[in-house]
């Protein structure tokens, strides 16, 4: 065996990564690297934070990661107005307040905030849907950048344009700062559910359907041969309790985002533990029962199908 | 992936031990399953292990990369931690890499969190810097054939110093020892996971071997 190959051109995206870094611009960044990074993640919670203590309160309960952001999700829905990029003086204080990476949101095909984050030190950008779009018609062109990107999906297609773009690590979207679960468990249902037909499919079939998703042609083909996505899948969007949680990981995404459903609960301490013990023991449901005593209210919830559709972000993304 | 032939499957003799090996993985996060893959295409039995009950009856285990806070804790949540001194007392072979060096250290050079102190060494996290400084590097590792490892390093951790009995079988070309061996107990700051190469996985299964032919 060549023990100087490198792995990751064995995928897809490996070689759009390779082909990018042979191209006319200067290599930025790595895929190993940038997917890697997830992989660490995997089997974690991933919380919004928006103070440098609520960032303390998060490391202590065993978050694998924190989202910096001026305002959680159920907030910015109440707020309206334009949601943009955070502050760089709260991103740096959450940055120096815990040793866990820390991600932070730009708009989507926002690259500028997105070149502020990485010059930040950011160690992961979520190009989201939650803040307002600076763009109608384009996502950031992730592979530019040495920070990794995190980015939502509804579907399949939506999925695999964006780790075509170069992103490393794909979140289904559900409908953010609602506490209603519903849309996340509609979305990872899509995507895997496509995911589970492509590699059923015969070869020949493949084309037609990269169309129709409107997905890279070489990811379907790769997604048809490991059945699986090329990056790391989480939920995130309406995630409130443990329960939640473990629902997700049931059904079968690899970790959590949780946005407004820890700070916005009676206890977050409390809630935030409970959240990192149920996706770790997602499938032990005696586990699950004693998880689920005691925690006091989860955040109140806003039913996803009430809401008028110009509130609803995740048609947000292209 | 082009699978390299175990150097110890070379005779049946020795696949029958081999066979007979079970290596767990520490799966209460992090990247468990592809540690749990490379064993398996070498021909091990590897599984998950998230109670400390599960502990019984393996011959190695692994604690993998993830966040070394958020595994700290949940060692300590769910009752592992006085576990895994017995189980590497009774001679039980393992293996932390990334994260599980910090996780198995003696002392860190941070506050935070407290290792478990199941090597004598002293390890430095986020060494390297932030995301945007994790790397890639090739160098040759001490009791490894065949040429130069490619290790992927991810907001990777050093070991600052080590104890009597640790040997560094694997530096930086700036001298920083990634990995590390003191008996049954191997530690390394990259992630041979993350690739196609099986070399550090047949090394570890080879270390197994051994504490299982001593017990």
């Amino acid at each position: 065996m060549d023990s100087t190959s490198t792995p990751g051109t064995s995928t897809a995206n490996g070689t759009h990564a390779k082909a990018w870094r042979e191209g006319s611009k200067p290599e930025v960044g790595n895929w190993r690297e940038k997917s890697g990074l997830a992989q660490m993640l995997k089997g974690g919670v991933i919380m919004d934070v928006v103070t440098p203590d609520q960032a303390k309160i998060a490391e202590d309960a065993g978050a694998v990661s924190v989202m910096a952001l001026e305002r959680v999700p159920s907030d910015i829905r109440r707020d309206g107005g334009v949601a943009r990029m955070s502050d760089p003086d709260l991103i740096d204080g959450i940055i120096n307040a815990v040793s866990i990476p820390v991600m932070a949101k730009a708009r989507i095909g926002h690259f500028v905030e997105a070149q502020v984050l990485e010059a930040l030190g950011v160690d992961y950008c979520d190009e989201s849907e939650v803040l307002t779009p600076a763009d109608k018609a384009y996502h950031i062109n992730k592979w530019e950048f040495k920070m990794p990107f995190v980015c939502g999906a509804t579907n399949l297609g939506e999925a695999l344009r964006r780790i075509g773009e170069g992103a490393a690590m794909i979140r289904t979207k559900g409908e953010a700062g609602t506490g209603d679960i519903v849309n996340a468990v509609t979305h990872a249902r899509e995507v895997l559910g496509e995911i589970r037909k492509i590699q059923h499919m015969d070869e020949q079939e493949l084309m037609t359907e990269a169309k129709n998703l409107g997905a890279p042609f070489d990811l379907v083909l790769e997604v048809h041969r490991t059945g699986k996505l090329p990056v790391v899948n989480f939920a995130a969007g309406g995630i409130a309790t443990p329960a939640d949680a473990a629902l997700m990981m049931q059904i079968g995404v690899e970790g959590v985002f949780v946005g407004s459903g820890i700070f916005k609960s009676e206890n977050p301490p409390m809630m935030a533990d409970a959240i990192v013990r149920a996706t770790t023991h997602y499938n032990d449901p005696d586990m699950l029962a004693e998880i689920s005593r005691g925690l006091g209210d989860a955040m109140a919830g806003l039913e996803a199908s009430k809401l008028p559709d110009d509130q609803r972000l995740e048609k947000r993304g292209w | 992936m082009v699978e390299t032939p175990s150097v110890s499957r070379q005779n049946s003799g020795e696949a029958d031990e081999i066979s007979q090996l079970k290596i767990g993985v520490l799966a209460l996060q992090g990247d468990f399953i592809e540690h749990i893959h490379m064993f398996r295409k070498l021909g091990i039995e590897a599984v998950e292990v998230r109670k400390p009950s599960q502990l019984a009856g393996l011959d190695g285990l692994v604690i993998p990369g993830g966040e070394s806070t958020t595994i700290v804790k949940l060692i300590n949540m769910f009752g592992f931690a006085a576990e895994l001194h017995a189980f590497v007392d009774r001679g039980g072979a393992l293996w932390g890499t990334c994260a599980g060096m910090i996780v198995i250290a003696r002392e860190l050079t941070d506050p935070y969190p407290e290792p478990l102190g199941l090597m004598d060494i002293c390890v430095s996290r986020n060494w390297f810097g932030r995301q945007v400084d994790s790397f890639e590097d090739q160098f040759e590792f001490n009791g490894i054939e065949g040429g130069p490892f490619l290790a992927v390093f991810i907001r990777a951790p050093v070991v600052e110093s080590v104890g009597d009995g640790v040997d560094v079988i694997a530096r930086l070309a700036d001298g920083k020892p990634v990995a590390v061996r003191s008996g049954n107990r191997l530690a390394t700051a990259f992630h041979p996971e993350l690739t196609d190469d099986s070399r550090v996985h047949e090394y570890f299964v080879a270390m197994v071997k051994e504490g299982a032919t001593v017990r």
